[in-house]
């Protein structure tokens, strides 16, 4: 029987070092992979013996592309640690605004400088230019108010400084959040465009049926905490994550997979959180959803490029919301006292669910850390739909269907940097 | 150069979070500007159609921390007329230099279930402890605009204007009140190179050090100011610059038991 390799050893426009890795005999899909490469760089080790204080600076440096996921996961970890859960009023508000900014900046980067050229035919952002100037620019622009946006409230665009347990530093003026209602609203509109021009786009049949696990945060979107749900009736509080998940370290990768247990391969990030709470956008999201012609879910992985439209809409009017209601708090954080105790936090990166969970000293050293990342949260679902794309696609050339292998990966914007404790593609035929 | 004649550049990545390398991409406007002036000829994370090289000028992020990758930074010299490294871990090892004071099998073991099948090195160093660098941009993460100055002084064969001075003299001349002096905050802004604007005692917080030692620091002066306990002051040290010299030492004069085991004093 002849054998057939698909692969890709540098996977591009992702954010990371991964590959990918198919073989083929005959029809038969014997081996599907999304290796992950990246250098280990042992963040939980080097934690042990840090004091509590310190994690929204370290654990930001995970990942680039989405340190506010990390700085709100981690400091809400801690502050359940300390028992203190910073629910509402206007602390809570401005962490959900600078995630807005984080949401902004990171799902128009994936959109359209790293998604976009899959569908239009080109290698990159700068190329697609020549041809589509003015999508391009609006895209920069929509790109420049998530980072000003970032800027505002945590002082830069990449590993914000404003950050702490209890709050921030310093709490930005009304003048200060007024700057941003501008650079928003035409954020707001390029964000409505975006959505419209996606739903356009020509896309391959593909519907998948993993378990979809987001955030649920009252009759809010989720963004910054919330419990765990999934649309197979999981329905848990943060602290019980590592009873119904499991992490499993193969040997293909210097990422850790994670599954549900008892039931196995899940997915979160667009299209988990949209699934599950699409009911829950405010009003502008909602109707361009419907106006794009999405339904209550979507179940096609290469349509996440319209759901990321969606919450764009999602952020920059939740942003607008958010400063025209802001009053800066009393006192820009709230004092939290260690205690020897074990706390837990999750948040939505853009790219999925991110759980963190620290046993801290009656000191504030850090005695054990644990943080999973959506990347290897979703690996397993990511080689589903490998799997998925090349059963349907096999009759293509090899080239082609490298092609279309890559683009069923870049559907789910991993975050190799942020994996590894996290990717290669190769499709071996035979 | 490129066939059109524009010079070309490429970017690499090692051990990184890629935040420096997204500072091109986030020069948004200004990037589109720089590809007229040349050609990205290599830029795995923004392109899937990589140009062979020689390339005149390379961007470097992330530090080297697997066999594999100090192999492939050999490589990447042998192919780039001018080398800039740009961040804390391309420059200084980066955070994950932690290793470098502790064991690192035994964080493997931490970490991952199976440290059999990890590949790493036991230290994380800079760029320049593999090959000749041509210019060290420092910053966990880059200013971006200290980036675009770098990337032009290449273009224009003229020395960069990136000051190598204390977050200090940024703090004066941005008009902020010292943290350190008006409300006895730890600071090491007196040690630490500018590049940031002094950005973190404009938000009420001393800075932490994200761009690494300054020229000449003189950092057993500023412990002594500090009022922080040794514990604090290894810490403080021991971030994302730790393994850059002065840093470095600063950290292990304030450690208990420095690295190689010092057994503790007799009590008498």
């Amino acid at each position: 029987m002849s054998t057939r390799t698909i692969r890709t050893d540098y996977l591009a426009r992702v954010e990371g070092e991964g590959a990918m890795y198919v073989r083929l005999e005959g029809r038969e899909v014997r081996d599907v992979k999304l290796r992950i490469y990246e250098p280990p760089r042992f963040f939980e080790a080097f934690l042990r013996g840090r004091a509590f204080t310190e994690v929204p600076d370290i654990t930001a440096r995970i990942c680039g592309i989405c340190p506010v996921a990390y700085q709100t996961s981690s400091v809400r970890a801690m502050e359940d640690a300390c028992g203190i859960a910073i629910d509402e009023g206007p602390i809570r508000d401005l962490r959900r605004l600078l995630y807005c900014g984080e949401w902004i900046e990171s799902h128009s980067l994936h959109v359209y400088m790293l998604h976009a050229p899959d569908f239009l035919g080109y290698a990159n952002v700068v190329e697609m230019a020549r041809d589509h100037g003015e999508i391009v620019k609006q895209a920069l622009q929509l790109h420049k108010a998530g980072d000003s946006l970032m800027a505002v409230v945590g002082g830069r665009e990449v590993h914000p400084i404003n950050v702490r347990v209890g709050g921030f530093y310093r709490a930005p003026s009304r003048r200060e959040l007024q700057t941003m209602v501008e650079p928003l609203e035409r954020a707001r509109e390029t964000a409505l465009a975006t959505v419209r021009w996606a739903a356009g786009l020509p896309f391959p049949e593909v519907a998948l049926d993993p378990e979809y696990v987001a955030l649920a945060d009252g009759d809010q979107y989720p963004i910054d905490l919330g419990r765990i749900v999934s649309d197979r009736g999981l329905d848990i509080a943060p602290a019980q994550f590592g009873e119904h998940f499991v992490e499993e370290h193969v040997e293909h990768s210097t990422a850790l997979h994670s599954r549900v247990r008892e039931r196995g391969t899940y997915l979160t990030g667009p299209l988990a959180r949209y699934n599950l709470a699409s009911q829950r956008l405010r009003p502008l999201a909602r109707d361009a959803a419907r106006d794009a012609g999405l339904g209550e879910t979507c179940r096609n992985p290469f349509q996440s490029i319209i759901v990321r439209g969606v919450e764009l809409v999602q952020a920059t009017d939740e942003a607008l919301a958010l400063i025209e209601n802001y009053e800066p708090p009393d006192s820009p954080a709230i004092a939290v006292e260690p205690r020897r105790a074990v706390g837990h936090g999750t948040s939505e990166a853009p790219r999925g669910m991110l759980y963190h969970r620290y046993e801290i000293d009656d000191d504030g050293t850090i005695l054990d850390a644990w943080i999973v990342p959506p990347t290897s949260q979703n690996q397993r679902a990511i080689e589903e739909d490998l799997r998925a794309v090349v059963e349907r696609y096999m009759d293509l050339p090899d080239d082609e269907l490298t092609i279309r292998c890559e683009q069923a990966i870049r559907n789910h914007d991993p975050c190799i940097s942020c994996s590894t404790h996290f990717l290669e593609l190769t499709v071996e035929r035979g | 150069m490129a066939a059109d004649g524009k010079p070309t550049l490429a970017v690499w990545k090692f051990a990184s979070c890629d935040g420096c390398q997204l500072g091109v991409l986030s020069l948004e406007h200004e990037l589109l500007t720089l590809a007229d002036r040349l050609e990205i000829a290599y830029f795995i994370e923004a392109s899937s159609a990589p140009v062979e090289g020689p390339y005149d000028v390379s961007l470097v992020e992330g530090s080297i921390t697997t066999p594999h990758d100090a192999e492939r930074i050999r490589e990447v010299r042998a192919s780039s007329r001018s080398l800039i490294t740009i961040g804390a871990c391309a420059t200084a090892g980066g955070i994950q230099a932690l290793r470098n004071f502790g064991d690192v099998e035994e964080f493997a073991r931490i970490v991952y279930a199976s440290p059999d099948y990890i590949s790493t090195l036991s230290t994380s160093t800079p760029i320049s402890a593999h090959v000749t660098v041509d210019f060290e941009l420092h910053g966990c993460p880059i200013n971006k605009w200290q980036l675009l100055e770098v990337i032009s002084a290449h273009l224009n064969r003229r020395r960069p204007r990136i000051r190598s001075h204390s977050v200090c003299v940024e703090c004066k001349r941005r008009g902020t009140v010292c943290v350190m002096v008006a409300h006895g905050t730890a600071c090491l802004g007196p040690v630490t190179h500018a590049g940031c604007g002094a950005l973190c005692p404009a938000y009420d917080r001393g800075c932490y050090g994200c761009y690494g030692p300054k020229e000449t620091p003189n950092t057993a002066s500023l412990d002594s100011w500090s009022g922080l306990e040794d514990r604090d002051l290894v810490r403080i040290y021991r971030t994302f610059n730790a393994a850059d010299g002065p840093f470095r030492r600063a950290s292990e004069a304030h450690e208990a038991t420095p690295r190689g085991g010092r057994d503790p004093l007799p009590t008498p």
